[in-house]
């Protein structure tokens, strides 16, 4: 009877020994000191040799193309490979997988080394994960009807006389505001859902969103909606950033070589290919 | 009174000064010492509680993050025309759709009142409406008329400023209707029986005799509820047009500072005051007509 209990105990004792032992927190990488060298050798990525990358699935567009991240195609995936060929990396060298944009953003490990995903960089996110420099600036667009007066306008100075519509408090009304500047008052709604509303309606011959929700209302939402064109910069504008592990030893390298690529004039480039050709979201001057 | 009377057929003879008796004088003085006592207790206790509201208010310790965020002078400077402009809005649907609303209000309460089984009908449709627009929440009447109807596309559809005016009309019609009722209801029927003796008609006795008094003893709710559409009106803002508060929230974006929102708040409670001086006025009005003064 003694023993037995005593047996008891000891495999309770053992049962939160384990227990324990499998709360305890995992190691998290610890920042380099040293300077770290970008060489394609000495990068710690997961597979040695290879770059992971990762993004959604389905991967929208125009970011990506038919879904087929390593086609190349779309803005985020063309941006990829971009930044994967100044780490050293050829495109047989690039492997992708999938992961859930709010599984990337939580803390955790991580099943790739960088996460391209149409990721915001905010503060908050930063205390879990590390971003690269921003890699794209989202601009505001103008969409309408494809019926309304002012689709397949072409430049500022042809939608003056037009009747734009935002939501409150959102750079897109800035924009309109600062930049757009319209002879008539601009329209403003409590949020996208009533200015999408007003748009159908005719009340409003123009709204403008940045320019992933322009994607998403016309190509999910409003179908007989189109962009009509791309703002120029304006205020604060939300940037995109590449996701990496929190602290990951490969952040600098990829920071620096998205650095190098907006240097060069490369991301412009991609842009005006894939958002503004491509996807018909033209610039307006 | 009675005692200075006496006084005073004695002076009538010598033309003596009056001179109050030791008891009067005794009085006065305890009433004057009483009037003394009660300043002093009211000034004081006024003081007592200001000190303690300021030192309560500025004294707590996120007082001065509140104060930047909602009382910042300069932000305030730089909202003002904004929300002015945004306030000329308010003005102008105000003075329309209480017009439009008062209206409203006196013609269904007319036609509920109306009697014989040939009007049941229209009394049933005035009632309808009143249950329906009193239950109905004001936003959503808003969202119905100015998002909902425009998407007919009829011809010659009014703007979405014109079409939120209706919605508020319809929603405070449907109040004021009732109170319009309740006065007609509230005159006596012998004032009916009296008239109609008279020899007036129907529409006689309610033009003459009835609406007046109806009018005048519920003018004080009526005024009461154009106060309220006042703060309501801004609500069209939904539709897109830009009012006080709205502009407002616009300069609240843009600084992150609560500061638009008081200036509005303030011209909101200048703009309602001349309204509620006005109610308290035509109210005592008509509490001295009432008790025949």
């Amino acid at each position: 009877m003694a023993s037995s209990s005593r047996l008891l105990a000891l495999t309770l004792a053992g049962a939160v020994v384990v227990a324990t032992a499998g709360c305890a927190p995992q190691k998290e990488p610890t920042p380099t000191v040293t300077a770290p060298s970008c060489a394609k050798d000495s990068l710690p990525t997961r597979t040695p040799g290879k770059l992971t990358i990762a993004t959604d699935q389905p991967a929208y567009e125009p970011w990506f193309a038919k879904d087929k991240p390593d086609n190349g195609e779309g803005f985020e995936s063309a941006v990829a490979y971009a930044v994967a060929e100044k780490l050293g990396y050829a495109r047989a060298d690039v492997a992708w997988t999938r992961v859930k944009f709010d599984t990337a953003i939580a803390p955790g490990p991580k099943a790739f080394d960088f996460d391209i995903n149409q990721f915001s960089i905010t503060d908050e996110r930063k205390r879990a994960v590390d971003f690269s420099a921003p890699y794209y600036l989202v601009r505001q667009t103008v969409i309408a009807l494809k019926s309304s007066k002012i689709a397949g306008r072409k430049s500022l100075a042809e939608l003056r006389d037009a009747r734009l519509g935002a939501q409150v408090g959102t750079t897109s009304h800035q924009a309109i505001v600062d930049v757009l500047k319209p002879t008539s008052k601009p329209q403003v709604y409590n949020s996208n859902d009533d200015a999408k509303k007003a748009l159908q309606n005719g009340q409003i011959d123009g709204l403008v969103v940045d320019l992933p929700t322009a994607f998403y209302i016309t190509g999910a939402e409003l179908t007989d909606a189109t962009i009509v064109g791309q703002v120029p910069q304006v205020g604060a504008p939300e940037a995109f950033g590449l996701l990496l592990d929190k602290n990951s030893p490969l952040t600098p390298c990829v920071t620096g070589a998205v650095g190098q690529l907006t240097e060069a004039g490369t991301l412009k480039q991609l842009e005006e290919k894939w958002l503004a050709q491509v996807a018909g979201a033209a610039e307006l001057r | 009174m009675a005692r200075a009377g006496r006084g005073g057929g004695r002076a009538a003879v010598t033309l003596r000064e009056h001179v109050p008796s030791e008891a009067q004088r005794r009085r006065s003085a305890y009433r004057h010492r009483q009037t003394v006592h009660s300043v002093l207790v009211a000034a004081g206790s006024t003081a007592a509680l200001g000190t303690l509201l300021v030192v309560a208010l500025t004294g707590a310790p996120g007082w001065d993050r509140v104060r930047q965020s909602f009382l910042d002078p300069a932000i305030a400077r730089d909202a003002l025309p904004a929300v002015l402009g945004g306030l000329w809005l308010n003005v102008r649907l105000l003075v329309c759709c209480a017009v439009g609303a008062l209206v409203l209000g006196l013609v269904i309460a007319v036609l509920r009142t109306l009697r014989g089984p040939i009007f049941f009908p229209v009394r049933a449709l005035a009632a309808g409406y009143t249950y329906t627009f009193r239950g109905l929440p004001l936003i959503i009447v808003l969202y119905v008329l100015t998002l909902g109807v425009p998407g007919l596309r009829l011809q010659g559809m009014p703007p979405a400023l014109v079409l939120g005016g209706l919605a508020l009309v319809l929603t405070y019609g449907g109040y004021l209707a009732e109170v319009f009722r309740a006065g007609i209801e509230s005159v006596h029927p012998s004032q009916l029986a009296a008239a109609r003796s008279l020899g007036l008609t129907y529409r006689q006795t309610m033009r003459h005799v009835v609406l007046p008094q109806a009018v005048r003893r519920v003018a004080p709710p009526l005024l009461n509820d154009v106060v309220a559409l006042q703060k309501d009106v801004g609500l069209v803002s939904l539709a897109g047009p830009i009012d006080a508060v709205r502009a407002a929230q616009i300069a609240t974006a843009q600084t992150f500072n609560y500061t638009p929102y008081i200036v509005a708040g303030v011209l909101f409670v200048l703009l309602a005051i001349p309204l509620i001086a006005v109610t308290d006025w035509v109210t005592l009005r008509a509490a001295r007509r009432q008790s025949g003064g």
